[in-house]
Order: C-alpha cells, then sequence, then structure tokens
C-alpha cells in the first residue's frame, strides 16, 4: 500500500520577512480580481484556508508595463492557481509538485543563444531581455491539452521582436525552442521517460504573428519559476505544452524541427496543436474544458476554435486539413 | 476464559482497518475544504478515488498469499470489508466521473464508453464488481454454495481492467500503474500451486 507522506516545509516556503512586510501591497494589487474569485470558489463567501502551499509572490516587480489590445477583458484566474497549478515536469511530476519544487531553478545569470539560418546570430541575456525591449501585459486564454483553462494576466515581449535582431534568412521555415538542459536544477530531467532536453517549434508565419509573445512575468511581477522562468514562450492558439518554457535556445530551421509530446506520442500530439474543439484527443473529448478554479459544481465552458483567436489566425491555415494536421 | 488470540486480533483489528480505510477520503475532504485542492477539485476527487479503489483492491487480493507465508489464518477475515472499501472509492470514483465531470450527459457518457478503451474497461470493472459486492453477506455465501467461489474469481479480471484502465490514461509517466501491475502480478502467481518438488517434506508425509 503507497501512503504519501506529507512534504516536509520547505525553506522556500516560509514566507522571508522582506515579502511578509510587503504582503499588503500585493493583496491591494490583486483585490479586485480575488474577490471576483473568492465569490466564484468552492465555498462561496468563504476566505480559502491558508495552506503550507500558499505561493509567496514574486517580489521583482516589472516596471513600465504597457496594456495591450490583445488582452481579453475576461476575469483572470487567481495568481494561486496560476503558479501552484502547473505542468512542468522537469520540476516534478503532478500538478503541484513543481511550485514545491521551483527553488532548484536558478534564473540568473541567463542567456538564450540564437542561431541557424540567420544573418547575425548571437546570444542575449535576460536582463538585456527585460530592459531593451518594451514589456506588454497580455491577458491571455490559456487552453491545455488535458481539457482545462485559465485566463492569464502575462507580461513579455512579442516573439517577433526578438527575432528579427537576428536577421532570419529566407531559408528560416520554422523556429526551434529549447528549455534548460541541467538535471541539478530540473530534477525531473533525472527521468529517462522523456528525451531532454524539452523542446518545441513553430513555422516562421506562427512565430512572427503579434499574438505569439515571450513572457517574462505575470500578474506584473516576473514569472514564478514553476511558470518557466525566466522567460518562456506563449502561443495563446495553441494548446498549452507548445508554450515551452525556462528557453535557452533558439535556432532558425528550414525543416520542421522535433517536438517533444509529438515524438513521444505522434498519434496524440501534433506539431501544429492549434486548439481545435472539433478535432478530440484520441482519448478524450476537445469540445469544452474545465475552469481552473471555478469550484466543484461549475459547468465546463465550451472550447472555441483556436482558442478564441480565429479572427487573427485562421487565415495562417488556409485551407490546410486540420484533422490531418492536428 | 478469554477469547482465543485469533479473534481478539480481528475484533481489535476490524475498527481500526475501518478507519484507516476511511483515512483516504478523509484526506481528500480536507483537501477539498481547505481550498488546497481548489484549483481543479474535479480532477483531485476522480483521481484519488480512483487511485484508492485500486490499492485497497490490491490489498485485498493480498491477504490470501499472506496467509500463506505467514500461516496466520485470521488475515483472510479482513478481505471482505477490504473489497468492499476497494468497491466503495470505485463507487465514489464512477459517481465523480458521471455527475461532476460529464454533468450527466447521457449521450457524451455512452459516446465515451464505446470509443474510449480506458473507460470501455473501467466501466466494465465496476460493473463487474456489483454483484461480487451484493454477493459479500453471509447469506449470500451459503446460498450460492461453491458457486459463490466460482462468482468471485471475477475479482481477478476486475484487477486486471482495473489497471489497464489506469495504464491507458496516463499522458506518458506509466510508472504508477506499472508498479500496480508488478504487485498485481507477484499477487496472481503466489497463486499458482506449489510444484510437488518445492512443497515442503511434511505436506508429503501428511498427503
Amino acid at each position: 500500500m503507497l501512503i504519501r507522506r506529507p512534504d516536509p516545509i520547505r525553506p522556500s516556503q516560509i514566507t522571508a520577512e522582506q515579502h511578509y512586510l510587503r504582503r499588503r501591497d500585493f493583496i491591494k494589487a490583486t483585490a479586485g480580481l480575488s474577490a471576483a474569485a473568492i465569490g466564484s470558489g468552492l465555498l462561496p463567501g468563504c476566505e480559502p484556508a491558508a495552506t503550507a502551499a500558499a505561493p509567496v509572490p514574486n517580489p521583482k516587480v516589472i516596471p513600465d508595463i504597457r496594456k495591450s489590445r490583445w488582452s481579453t477583458d475576461a476575469a483572470p484566474t487567481e495568481y494561486k492557481h496560476i503558479t501552484t497549478y502547473n505542468n512542468f515536469v522537469e520540476l516534478g511530476d503532478g500538478k503541484s509538485a513543481p511550485a514545491r519544487n521551483a527553488d532548484h531553478l536558478r534564473t540568473r545569470p541567463w542567456t538564450i543563444q540564437v542561431s541557424g539560418e540567420c544573418e547575425a546570430p548571437g546570444e542575449i541575456g535576460i536582463e538585456d531581455l527585460l530592459t531593451r525591449f518594451p514589456q506588454e501585459e497580455r491577458i491571455y486564454r490559456f487552453r491545455c491539452v488535458e481539457a482545462w483553462g485559465m485566463v492569464i494576466p502575462w507580461v513579455g515581449l512579442p516573439l517577433r521582436d526578438l527575432l528579427r535582431r537576428f536577421k532570419p534568412t529566407s531559408k528560416a521555415k520554422y523556429v526551434a525552442f529549447e528549455t534548460l538542459y541541467d538535471p541539478k536544477q530540473l530534477p525531473g530531467q533525472r527521468s529517462g521517460l522523456y528525451d531532454w532536453p524539452y523542446r518545441e517549434g513553430l513555422r516562421m508565419d506562427e512565430a512572427m504573428h503579434a499574438l505569439t509573445i515571450l513572457a517574462t512575468g505575470l500578474y506584473g511581477r516576473e514569472l514564478p519559476n514553476q511558470n518557466g522562468a525566466p522567460i518562456r514562450l506563449v502561443v495563446p492558439w495553441k494548446y498549452g505544452f507548445k508554450s515551452i518554457k525556462s528557453i535557452v535556445a533558439i535556432r532558425f530551421t528550414e525543416h520542421q524541427p522535433p517536438a517533444t509530446w509529438n515524438m513521444l506520442q505522434p498519434d496524440e500530439y501534433g506539431f501544429y496543436a492549434n486548439v481545435n474543439p472539433n478535432v478530440d484527443h484520441p482519448r478524450w473529448s476537445q469540445k469544452q474544458h474545465r475552469v481552473i478554479g471555478a469550484g466543484l459544481f461549475a459547468a465546463e465552458e465550451p472550447t472555441l476554435m483556436f482558442n478564441g483567436y480565429a479572427d487573427q489566425v485562421a487565415h495562417l491555415y488556409g485551407d490546410m486539413d486540420l484533422r490531418r494536421y492536428f | 476464559m478469554s477469547t482465543k488470540r485469533p479473534d481478539r486480533i480481528v475484533q481489535i483489528g476490524k475498527p481500526i482497518v475501518f478507519l484507516l480505510c476511511l483515512a483516504p477520503l478523509a484526506w481528500l475532504s480536507w483537501r477539498l475544504l481547505s481550498g488546497e485542492a481548489s484549483a481543479n477539485p474535479i480532477e483531485v476527487i476522480i483521481h484519488d478515488t480512483g487511485n484508492w479503489a485500486l490499492r485497497l483492491l490490491l490489498v485485498t487480493l493480498a491477504m490470501t498469499p499472506l496467509r500463506r507465508l505467514t500461516g496466520r489464518a485470521w488475515l483472510i477475515r479482513f478481505r471482505r470489508m477490504l473489497g468492499l472499501f476497494s468497491f466503495f472509492y470505485a463507487s465514489l470514483h464512477l459517481t465523480a466521473y458521471l455527475w461532476l465531470d460529464q454533468r450527466f450527459r447521457w449521450n457524451e457518457i455512452i459516446d465515451d464508453i464505446m470509443q474510449r478503451p480506458y473507460i470501455t474497461v473501467g466501466v466494465a470493472a465496476i460493473l463487474l464488481m456489483t454483484p461480487l459486492a451484493v454477493t459479500s453477506t453471509r447469506g449470500w455465501i451459503k446460498r450460492l454454495g461453491p458457486r459463490w467461489k466460482t462468482l468471485h474469481r471475477l475479482v481477478y479480471p476486475i484487477a486486471i481492467l482495473g489497471i489497464l484502465h489506469y495504464w491507458w490514461l496516463v499522458k506518458a509517466d506509466w510508472r504508477e500503474p506499472a508498479l500496480y501491475a508488478g504487485i498485481l502480478s507477484l499477487l496472481l502467481l503466489a497463486r499458482l500451486p506449489t510444484p510437488s518438488w518445492q512443497r515442503p517434506r511434511d505436506s508429503t508425509a501428511r498427503a
């Protein structure tokens, strides 16, 4: 019989004094959203009890964030759900492990190597990315292939703004991305279940689309490690697994690059992975999804074509057979 | 005269085992009420109840080999309670799927059962468990006589279907279903009759 022992309290879960003292700033900043979320929560009207897993907000506030016309006006999911319900196998199995193991990952210093079919290959450090590029808030719907969804107030920069600096050539038909490979910092990489590092790719026109961003933060603060710090991809019309985390390498390629889940189970996870309610996952329906944080008795939401971004992205796929290129 | 020792063990052991079997439900309820599972409570309920149905089924199946191994016959007297608790968690699991997950949309439930093999085998396992739970009483054991034993051999296909259900639904990490499959294989192997050349001498002497 397997009995799971409660996890010992990690030093990371004890609130450092300076964060504890600033907790009211954060409460004020998110009060309106929290009130809305509590109202629709499991126990309406009740303040959710504090638990050992309650997240400490990342103290690093990103300055001068611009608003964006691409943001949805849907109410964002609570910070605690966005930061404690994660798929990031490199930091542990299950939804809550990544937040518990987040401290293994060090995000400074951090550089991204850019190479492949471009005129000016090179590298860029995270501080440059944060200071040289204007940071925008993008409140996006996020749809996981596991049929759940959130609304996430990302902060970041359009991917194309970065890519253009490296002058991709006409041979650059795709862009490939890689997560950091370091089993010491990402202990999940000791498992042989996956072919590490995590890899993903986009077609060039998808990568250059205005909606595609590199996220550096959420809720106005730098990304918590479990959400893919210090920088991750966000492609809001595709299933979440395309939005690769903790990126260290970007490569322009002529041919379609390998992608982790696609390599693992090509009949279940396509290279395109566009959100599509008309094409079911072989094992479950994609017609609707569960809303994270909505409580025990909330109805599922219908899933929209391209996750509701059809007006912006449908033209990218013309008359491509989306059942075949799922 | 005091009661016999094995009777005492069972007498004291039964309420303890009963409470232990309820512990996963208590833990699940706590996580739901404290808000710890509030991101996706339906997923937590479905995963937990399914997991404990399988674990308790394996514990149930461990009683016979454990008795053989230790010679403690009283172990078998816990088997019915363990089996019924496995069925209890399986029923919660099915109810959570039908109600919280599918919201009784019967068309889609029937589609699921027909089209998705992991649902097909899961539903089959729970349906097959039902007659075993119903006939677990003393009255039914008497009424069915030798047929009771034959009927209750269904527990082996049920366990296999249950583990298949789990194996087919995981995304990539097959380690836990593989562990369960390994344990079930050992428990089934332990039921094979011991070959005559391996039997202890004294048992041949008695024959």
